[in-house]
C-alpha cells in the first residue's frame, strides 16, 4: 500500500508535440491517498485510460514523474511497480483452473507453495468462488472470471493499488450492483488504495470516497460525490453529473452585477475582476423556480419522469431545464424562471471563478 | 396441420445432382473397378474384394504406405513448430506487416509443378545453384542417385511451399489477442515463455488444429511437386501412395487393384483426419 503522487505528469502519443493539444494529459499534478477508494470519470477520449496505464507502467509519461511513497517509479515496468489491473474485459488464463489463475501471480514470483496455498484459499472465500477453485476458468461467467482478474490482484500481499479499468462493460445488469458493493466491500476489509475508473456516474458516485472528474487531458475537479453535485468547479463538471445536468447560460458583468439575459441575477461567487474571460453562470435544475417574475423562458417540453418532472425551456436559444417537484397546472408557452442565489455560481472561462482562478492557465 | 410440402425436394434436385456428378458417381466408378476384372473390350469378370485382400497383402502397397506416413509426419514436425515461430516473430504492428504477409503468401502463390521443377533445377549437380553449390564445397549431392539427397530435397521444398500457411493461420490467432492479455501477464509478472505457454498458445489452438489439419490432408495427397521433383526416384525411396497409385492405374493399367488402392487411401486418409480432428477438438466439450 502506498500514497501515489502524480507530480506534474503530461503525455503525448506524438513523439514531437508542438502544441497543447497534441498532449493527450495536459497536466496532472495531483496525490492519490494511501487506502482511498477512488474513481476516475470522465466521456471516452478525457484521457483516463492515458493516465491509469501510466500509473501501472504500461506507458511512459513524456513530463513528469510517479512516485510511491517517497520512491520515483516512472522508468520502473509494470511487474516492479507491483500493481494489480483488472481490465474492461475479463482476463483469464484460459487452460488453467481457477486455483491456478489465482496462484499464477505468486508462481511468477516464486512464493512457497503453502503460502500460496494459503493466499488463494483466503482471497477465494473473501471473493466467494472456493467452490469454483478445481474448474477450468474458461468456462465460467463474466462476473466469475472478472472476480477471478480481480484476485489476481489481492492475492499479492502487498500490491501498491489496484486499478479497475472500466470493470462492469460486459457484466449483466442485475450483477453490476451486486459485484459493484462486493467492490466497495472488499475495499473496506482490505484497505488498499483502489482506483476505478468509469465513465459512468452511478458507478464512480457509489463506489468511491473522493471522484477524480477529467476532460479535455485535465483533471477538472477531485472532491466527494456531495462537492461534484453541489460546488462543480467547471462547468463541465456540472454538467457531466447529475441527470439532467447543470444549466449553463452566458452572462455579463454590468455596473457590478451579473446579468442574464437582461435580468440581473444574484450569484454565490464573489463577482472579482475578471478581465476577458467567457463568463456564464451554472444552476442545477433543481434549484430553478418558475415564478411570477425573472427571466423569461419559452416552454418547449414536459418530461415526466416519474419522482418529479423536467421541464425543459429555451432563454435566448439556450436550453434550461427546471425540476419541477409540484403536480403543475398547464404551463403557458412563456413562463419567468428564477435561480436560487445560494445555488447559482459564476463561472469564467469554464472555471468557477471563486477557486483559485487564475491558477489553471 | 400439414405444412410438409413434397415439392419441396424439388429445390434440393440440383444440389443432389452436383453431388452426384461430382463426386457419387465418380466414387461408384471406382467402387465398380474396385470388384471387377478386366481384359479390354468393355468386359468386365466379378472378382469379389480379391483386389483389396491383394493391395492390404502388398509390400509394395506397404512401402508406399510407410513412406507417406514418414513423410507427412517429418513436415508436419518442421512445419508446425517453424510456422508458430515466424508467426510470433513477426511485427504486429507498423509498416512491415503487410510487406511480411505478403512475402510469406508468395510461395502458396506458385503453381504445384512449378514449384517442383524451380526445386528440380535448383538441384541440378552441373548448373543448378543448390546442386553445384554444395558439390563445389565437398558435399556429395546428387538427388537421382542418394536416397538421402532426394529425401531432404523433399522435405526442404515441401517446408518452403507450405510453412506459409502455417505461419498464416497462427499469425491471424496471435493478432487476435487482446492488448490487455499481455498486459495482465506483464503485471503478473509472467515469464515470455509463460506467455507463450498460458496466452498465446491456447489463443492459437483453433487455428492450429486446423493447420495441422489442412497440413495433413494436403501433404498425405501430395502428388504434383514430388512427381517433377523426383518422379518417385531413385528407385521408389520417394515413390510416395499417391505416386505409386498413379503408375500401378496409368502405367500398369491395372484398372482394378488401383481402384481397390484408391479406396483404401480414401479410407485412411479420411479415417486418419477423423482421429485428429476428434483428438483435438476433445476438450473444449466440457
Amino acid at each position: 500500500m502506498a500514497k501515489i503522487k502524480l507530480d506534474n505528469i503530461r503525455h503525448s502519443y506524438f513523439p514531437n508535440p508542438q502544441n497543447e493539444d497534441d498532449f493527450a494529459l495536459k497536466r496532472v499534478h495531483f496525490d492519490w491517498v494511501d487506502g482511498g477508494a477512488y474513481a476516475l470519470l470522465g466521456p471516452s477520449g478525457c484521457g483516463k485510460t492515458t493516465l491509469l496505464n501510466i500509473i501501472s507502467g504500461l506507458l511512459e509519461p513524456s513530463h513528469g514523474k510517479l512516485v510511491f511513497d517517497d520512491l520515483d517509479v516512472t522508468a520502473l515496468s509494470p511487474s516492479e511497480r507491483n500493481i494489480a489491473q483488472v481490465f474492461q474485459f475479463p482476463v483469464i488464463y484460459d487452460t488453467m483452473s481457477v486455483y491456478d489463475n489465482l496462484a499464477f501471480p505468486l508462481r511468477n514470483r516464486g512464493v512457497a507453495e503453502p503460502l500460496i496455498d494459503k493466499k488463494v484459499r483466503e482471497i477465494s472465500a473473501m471473493l466467494e468462488i472456493d467452490d469454483l477453485l478445481q474448474k477450468k476458468a474458461a468456462g465460467l461467467s463474466p462476473d466469475n472470471k472478472q472476480k477471478i482478474s480481480l484476485g489476481r490482484g489481492l492475492v499479492r500481499e502487498d500490491v501498491n493499488v489496484i486499478m479497475f479499468d472500466e470493470p462492469l462493460t460486459v457484466i449483466d445488469p442485475h450483477l453490476k450492483w451486486k459485484l459493484r458493493s462486493k467492490l466497495k466491500e472488499l475495499h473496506q476489509k482490505v484497505k488498499t488504495t483502489m482506483i476505478y475508473v468509469t465513465h459512468d456516474q452511478t458507478e464512480a458516485l457509489t463506489f468511491a470516497d473522493q471522484v477524480v472528474v477529467m476532460n479535455f487531458g485535465q483533471v477538472l475537479q477531485v472532491g466527494t460525490p456531495d462537492d461534484l453535485f453541489n460546488r462543480p468547479e467547471h462547468t463541465f463538471v456540472g454538467h457531466f453529473i447529475g441527470s439532467p445536468g447543470m444549466n449553463v447560460l452566458p452572462a455579463a458583468v454590468e455596473q457590478g452585477s451579473i446579468v442574464v439575459a437582461g435580468e440581473k441575477v444574484e450569484v454565490a461567487s464573489e463577482i472579482l475582476d475578471i478581465g476577458t474571460a467567457k463568463l456564464e453562470i451554472g444552476v442545477r435544475p433543481e434549484y430553478v423556480r418558475i415564478s411570477e417574475s425573472g427571466i423569461c423562458a419559452k416552454v418547449i417540453n414536459v418530461m415526466d419522469v416519474g419522482r418529479h418532472k423536467v421541464v425543459e425551456t429555451l432563454v435566448e436559444g439556450v436550453k434550461v431545464c427546471v425540476v419541477a417537484e409540484e403536480a403543475m397546472p398547464e404551463l403557458p408557452e412563456e413562463i419567468f424562471l428564477s435561480f436560487d442565489p445560494q445555488q447559482t455560481r459564476l463561472y469564467a472561462d469554464g472555471w468557477l471563478v471563486d477557486v483559485a482562478y487564475g491558477d489553471k492557465e | 396441420m400439414k405444412t410438409e410440402n413434397p415439392r419441396a425436394w424439388f429445390l434440393v434436385l440440383p444440389v443432389i445432382l452436383l453431388v452426384a456428378f461430382n463426386a457419387l458417381i465418380p466414387l461408384m466408378t471406382v467402387v465398380n473397378y474396385s470388384v471387377q476384372e478386366t481384359f479390354g473390350n468393355n468386359v468386365f469378370f466379378w472378382q469379389g474384394v480379391d483386389w483389396f485382400e491383394q493391395v492390404l497383402h502388398s509390400e509394395r502397397f506397404h512401402a508406399a504406405l510407410g513412406r507417406q506416413f514418414m513423410f507427412t509426419g517429418i513436415i508436419l514436425a518442421i512445419e508446425i513448430p517453424l510456422g508458430v515461430a515466424i508467426a510470433l516473430a513477426m511485427p504486429r504492428k507498423g509498416i512491415w506487416v503487410p510487406v511480411c504477409l505478403i512475402l510469406m503468401s508468395l510461395p502458396l502463390l506458385i503453381p504445384w509443378n512449378v514449384v517442383g521443377a524451380m526445386w528440380n533445377i535448383f538441384t541440378l549437380p552441373d548448373i543448378g545453384l543448390m546442386g553445384y553449390g554444395l558439390n563445389s564445397i565437398g558435399i556429395d549431392y546428387n538427388m537421382t542417385q542418394s536416397v538421402t539427397a532426394a529425401w531432404v530435397t523433399l522435405i526442404i521444398m515441401d517446408v518452403w511451399h507450405w510453412t506459409s500457411l502455417v505461419v498464416l493461420l497462427a499469425y491471424a490467432g496471435l493478432v487476435s489477442i487482446p492488448d490487455a492479455y499481455y498486459q495482465a501477464a506483464e503485471i503478473d509478472g509472467a515469464s515470455k515463455w509463460s506467455v507463450f505457454r498460458f496466452i498465446q498458445l491456447p489463443k492459437m489452438k483453433q487455428v492450429l488444429m486446423l493447420a495441422v489439419l489442412l497440413r495433413f490432408m494436403d501433404s498425405f495427397m501430395i502428388y504434383t511437386e514430388p512427381f517433377v521433383l523426383t518422379g518417385g526416384g531413385p528407385g521408389n525411396s520417394t515413390t510416395l501412395l499417391s505416386i505409386d497409385l498413379v503408375k500401378v492405374a496409368l502405367g500398369q493399367f491395372d484398372l482394378g487393384p488401383a481402384a481397390a488402392m484408391s479406396l483404401i487411401y480414401f479410407a485412411i486418409t479420411l479415417l486418419v483426419s477423423w482421429v485428429f480432428y476428434t483428438l483435438m477438438t476433445k476438450d473444449q466439450k466440457d
